[in-house]
């Protein structure tokens, strides 16, 4: 697949991958979405703005730069925004691949985290040379101004112009907890909620702050992803069950919201209000309490989000998927392209799989079935 | 005493007014202060933004409960650091009022001498900003609406917005081109549950006014408390739940 380098958040040759209940693999246009929906489903999204939570400074006992990348927080409460587990690196900044960043100084309990305007001591030191938790010791108004003013969006190397904190935010962005872009709401623009509804679906939405999806170090990105809280409020929770009593479908937008509702289900034996702390790991075991498809970015082999679409299809027909998103130029990361993931109606059936190819982009306009 | 007065007008808006997550613009001067006051009287949840920093953290240190923030709505780099900490500090919204405002040129002018940068100015606060904060907030309202609350955003307009008057023109340009958004955006944003209004406060006894008009006898100019207390009642009859307001 291809880097997506422009946070262009819906480009109009957007592609959208269709792995089908049945097996099939359909290339569309990510702006038909709608028409994958039948009247009577619930479409699920993650409405949490994006905190600019990449912090530069200095670690006051060395003298030494750092970025303090903030990961996780206890709850989605707007009035917890004075501690947060965090990735720190050494001097440099996102122009650097992430996996190629030096260290952060020792790091020990105690420190102190000169942050701009904002002064942060470290409280915990979670397993990793790199992964701590801080505490921010300054009024709540003035670390809210802090992130607001000093925070930059966190940003990796394959955009190479830097982020402004609205590239980040969804359309429907509200409460600003995640720490990454709950990027599958990209997709969401106001005239698709409004099509979407016109067909007779329901719209709700769940807060989930959305961590970060690398830390450059492969023994921390096997921890990911790392707990996240969230929160469904009693109205989201009443729509998701009406749909549902129904016989609609529920269709989560991104891969939060699949971790939350599937969090909450299995701590309620059903979907219920819930604010909590996923600490769930979605994967080929997982057997899906609520979920019925994904729209979700499209994620290389390896990844934590990756893994999380084996549960809803065999690794076969993932493999599948892969081949025709790597074959057909798909973009990948967070402003790429999609994939729309039906739960498959065996998984442990050996389905034949039919890929439908209509080649919507570039100078590549083919229009075919293959039988694989 | 403000208090006082609203409690005479309708005694259903002084519960409904509890919590009530609201955000105000221009929020240390003119109406935009006797709002801030009013509200925070009324027990809501005010964040008010107004560029002035230290007249931002003397309204803060007269009124505890209010949350300031310093920020500039006609530069759009400061928006989103306008938003974040409006729903960072009141955990949501339901109700904007974009109400700083620029008269272009001062002291006013005919539009052929009015210079540009006075013209864009005029764009940028009275149109552009309020758009602006509108759109970066909408995902927060239309939030609120979908859990049963009645989100609205108020534009304050003017009667320039209508009335073709000279010497007017920037700020009755700019304020007819906020007045058509509002008109807009309700009919647009219907399907979320968020209301758009535009409201004309009349001439008030202003600092604003007194720029335009130096020579106005400010006894003839309406008090922004009166004007304040007005608008939260308009307000009230968008925000109650229509079962109740039909009562």
């Amino acid at each position: 697949m291809i880097p997506a380098g422009v946070p262009t958040q819906r480009p109009p040759d957007a592609r959208l991958l269709v792995v089908n209940s049945g097996g099939k693999i359909i290339d569309m246009l990510r702006a038909s979405f709608p028409t994958l929906l039948r009247s009577g489903d619930i479409v699920v999204a993650n409405d949490a703005a994006t905190l600019p939570a990449s912090l530069f400074g200095v670690h006051k006992r060395t003298g030494r730069s750092i970025e303090v990348r903030l990961a996780g927080s206890e709850s989605v409460f707007h009035g917890d925004v004075r501690q947060f587990s965090a990735v720190v690196f050494g001097e440099g900044n996102y122009r650097t691949p992430t996996e190629l960043r030096p260290s952060p100084p020792e790091l020990r309990l105690g420190d102190t985290l000169q942050l701009g305007p904002l002064t942060a001591t470290v409280l915990q030191l979670l397993d990793h040379p790199r992964f701590v938790r801080i505490r921010f010791e300054d009024p709540s108004a003035s670390i809210w101004e802090g992130l607001a003013r000093h925070g930059r969006p966190i940003q990796y190397s394959h955009i190479s112009t830097p982020l402004a904190v609205w590239d980040t935010w969804t359309p429907i962005a509200g409460l600003p907890v995640a720490f990454e872009p709950p990027s599958a709401g990209f997709a969401l623009d106001w005239c698709t909620l409004d099509a979407i509804q016109r067909r007779g679906v329901d719209f709700a939405t769940i807060t989930h702050a959305a961590g970060i999806s690398s830390t450059g170090d492969a023994e921390l990105d096997a921890r990911l992803p790392f707990d996240e809280p969230y929160r469904i409020t009693e109205s989201a929770a009443r729509s998701i069950q009406l749909a549902r009593a129904a016989g609609g479908r529920l269709i989560a937008i991104g891969t939060t919201v699949v971790r939350a509702l599937e969090h909450a289900v299995s701590i309620h034996g059903w979907l219920r209000e819930t604010t909590g702390v996923a600490t769930n790991r979605i994967g080929t075991a997982t057997e899906l309490g609520v979920v019925d498809a994904i729209l979700s970015g499209t994620h290389e082999p390896g990844t934590s989000h990756h893994r999380l679409l084996s549960a809803f299809v065999d690794q076969r027909t993932l493999a599948k998927m892969d081949q025709v998103l790597q074959q057909h130029a798909y973009r990948t990361h967070e402003f790429g392209d999609s994939v729309f993931v039906e739960k498959s109606r065996d998984r442990a059936a050996d389905m034949e799989l039919v890929v439908f190819v209509t080649g919507y982009r570039h100078d590549d306009v083919l229009t075919k079935a293959i039988s694989v | 005493m403000a208090t006082e007065s609203v409690e005479t007008n309708k005694g259903r808006e002084l519960t409904a007014w509890k919590g009530i997550r609201v955000a105000v613009t221009g929020g240390t001067s003119g109406l935009g202060l006797a709002l801030v006051r009013m509200l925070l009287d009324l027990e809501a949840r005010v964040a008010f933004i107004a560029r002035n920093r230290d007249r931002v953290e003397r309204l803060v240190r007269e009124r505890a409960d209010a949350r300031g923030i310093t920020g500039d709505v006609s530069q759009k780099g400061d928006i989103y650091l306008i938003a974040i900490q409006i729903l960072g500090e009141l955990g949501g919204l339901d109700i904007l009022i974009n109400n700083a405002s620029s008269l272009g040129p001062v002291p006013l002018a005919p539009l052929a001498d009015t210079s540009c940068a006075d013209f864009e100015l005029a764009l940028q606060t009275n149109v552009l900003g309020p758009f602006r904060l509108t759109k970066a907030l909408l995902g927060a309202l239309a939030a609120t609406a979908r859990e049963g609350g009645r989100p609205l955003v108020v534009n304050i307009s003017s009667d320039a917005a209508i009335s073709a008057y000279p010497n007017w023109g920037a700020y009755g340009a700019s304020k007819a081109a906020l007045h058509h958004l509002s008109g807009i955006w309700n009919a647009e944003l219907a399907s979320q549950g968020i209301q758009v209004i535009s409201w004309d406060p009349g001439d008030m006894d202003t600092p604003l006014h007194a720029v335009a008009v130096p020579d106005a006898e400010p006894t003839a100019l309406k008090r922004p408390e009166d004007a304040a207390r007005e608008l939260i009642s308009e307000i009230a009859d968008h925000i109650l739940p229509v079962t109740e307001a039909s009562q």
